[in-house]
């Protein structure tokens, strides 16, 4: 046995020589280096930690393994999903391919990719998901849509900085605040996008505390603010079942692209409040989310490989996303006070602010913006009512946005 | 479709003003359908909530009197007055009590019998 040769071959085989060796390796310790951001973010400055741990980590993984020209070890492989995307490739579209040569993430990435993670996590949103604010004020949906305005506005601004269409769509569903309908989007429009979109999604997603209350602040006066809501109607078991039964059939005769997930959210919420179903309910919304979230945030992380993500594109993402995100809550503050207005002022226009989805989040921001006003005001199940909304919303922005530029390109 | 693409200026914004009043449009439909859904709802729960405000009416009891009971049975002594009690069960009590006093039903007087509900043991 030549020792020294299979030395010289353990070598020049390991991750440490292919920094050095192989073309453009310094990239992957760029992309190792941004991993350990995102760990010390979440795990530290605990943003979104559940997601953001995991495509911390898949990140980390995907960059310690894959260098160009060694795939041979790699836990994914972006050029099996370049040829499966390429109409001009053998392998256009085979999963035949793609399972004979995968390594583990490009195995989990097969969920996303298909669109069942995305799906199946909004499936347990459902099931987590009280829709009775909604229900009992059916007027929140308004904020719910107002709020989608920075999906549309980023997304002409992505055109207006050279992205294409698809490319854009993806970019703007960032606005929607809603991470699994951004992964979902941009898995079928760009999916070459999906790590920064990912990425931008969550982290603003994990900042709107910081984000919302200053524009908050800038759209309203003190005396909207203290504004101090009526209980809304009760909402009765009855109208609980029906409502995922009439939502799913109505959106999604409306707009059938929304069919992946609307049905899952509609399903979800049906094993929830149906009464007959806690197993189902607890499962959704317990064990296979987190499975769920497992996979998807692995593999969504796996796909953050140097070549696809250090580039000028991933910073316009970044900026767009911001972007997206402060003109949604701006669109839904917009809402607020038409409805303030309109209701001669007995609407609390900080509750608009919660239509950009992000649930729970967005609108525990408006309850505590409310009480710094108001010791006594207790606007959060009164925001819960657009928050879920803008779940709806943004899901019906991308069956719109996947209606038009889906299956082009 | 290439123009979807490389989608030029007008018609990204185009896109983007006509994908937010669907977007709009979507839900104001939703809403009408939930505030239809909420008002159906609502009525039935004001009607149910209406009858329950209604006092039940309280059945008068039924007075055995010479004028409803013909004929008068021997020995029988003045009117019994039963409360929430059907004259089937009234007899069959009456026919048990006497049984347990060893007394002929004629030697009993009974004034009147009130059914006793759980609430009030």
């Amino acid at each position: 046995m030549d020792i020294m040769g299979v030395l010289q071959k353990l070598a020049s085989e390991s991750g440490f020589a292919a920094f050095v060796l192989t073309e453009g390796g310094w990239k992957n310790l760029v992309m190792i280096l941004i991993a350990f951001v995102l760990l010390y973010l979440g795990i530290v400055k605990k943003f979104e930690p559940l997601l953001l741990c995991g495509i911390a980590f898949g990140c980390l993984l995907s960059n310690l393994s894959y260098f160009i020209g060694m795939g041979d070890n790699a836990l994914y492989h972006p050029e099996l999903w370049s040829q499966f995307l390429d109409s001009s490739s053998p392998y256009y579209h085979s999963y035949g391919h793609i399972m004979s040569n995968a390594g583990l993430l490009d195995f989990f990435y097969i969920g996303v990719k298909a669109g069942i993670y995305p799906s199946l996590i909004f499936m347990g949103v459902g099931a987590m998901t009280d829709f009775g604010p909604l229900l009992s004020n059916p007027k929140s949906l308004l904020l719910g849509a107002a709020a989608q305005l920075g999906v549309f506005v980023a997304f002409f601004g992505a055109v207006l900085l050279g992205f294409t269409g698809p490319q854009a769509a993806s970019i703007g569903i960032i606005g929607g605040a809603d991470g699994p309908t951004a992964i979902f989007l941009t898995t079928k429009l760009a999916p070459e996008l999906l790590g920064p979109i990912a990425i931008a999604a969550y982290s603003y997603m994990a900042l709107i505390p910081m984000i919302q209350p200053p524009i908050m602040k800038l759209m309203t006066t003190e005396k909207m603010r203290k504004v101090k809501m009526v209980q809304s109607r009760e909402v009765t078991k009855t109208e609980k079942i029906i409502f995922p039964i009439v939502v799913a059939t109505f959106v999604i005769l409306l707009l059938p692209s929304t069919a992946p997930l609307i049905g899952c959210l509609m399903l979800g919420n049906l094993f929830k409040e149906s009464g007959v179903t806690d197993r189902l309910s607890d499962t959704a919304q317990n064990a296979l989310m987190n499975i769920v979230t497992i996979f998807l945030a692995t593999s969504v992380g796996a796909t953050m490989v140097a070549d696809s993500f250090l580039n000028l594109d991933t910073i316009k993402i970044v900026i767009l996303g911001l972007v997206a995100f402060a003109i949604s809550t701006a669109g839904g503050l917009a809402g607020g006070l038409v409805m303030y207005k309109t209701s001669g002022g007995k609407i609390n226009p900080l509750i608009g602010s919660a239509g950009v989805s992000a649930v729970p989040m967005a609108a525990r921001v408006s309850q505590d913006v409310g009480r710094k006003y108001n010791k006594n005001n207790y606007l959060l199940m009164h925001a819960m009512g657009p928050n879920v909304a803008g779940v709806i919303g943004s899901a019906i922005a991308a069956g719109f946005l996947l209606s038009v530029f889906g299956g082009i390109g | 479709m290439q123009d979807l693409v490389n989608i030029s200026i007008p018609t990204a914004a185009g896109t983007a003003l006509l994908g937010y009043l669907v977007v709009f449009f979507g839900l104001v439909l939703l809403m009408v359908v939930l505030l239809i859904m909420g008002s159906v709802f609502e009525k039935k729960r004001a009607s149910a909530e209406k009858a329950a405000a209604i006092p039940a009416p309280t059945r008068e009891a039924p007075v055995l009197t010479m004028e409803n009971t013909l004929p008068k049975a021997k020995g029988t002594a003045g009117e019994l007055k039963l409360y929430n009690t059907e004259p089937k069960d009234a007899a069959m009590i009456m026919a048990i009590v006497a049984d347990t006093l060893g007394k002929p039903l004629n030697e009993l007087r009974f004034i009147s019998i009130r059914e006793v509900t759980d609430d009030e043991v």
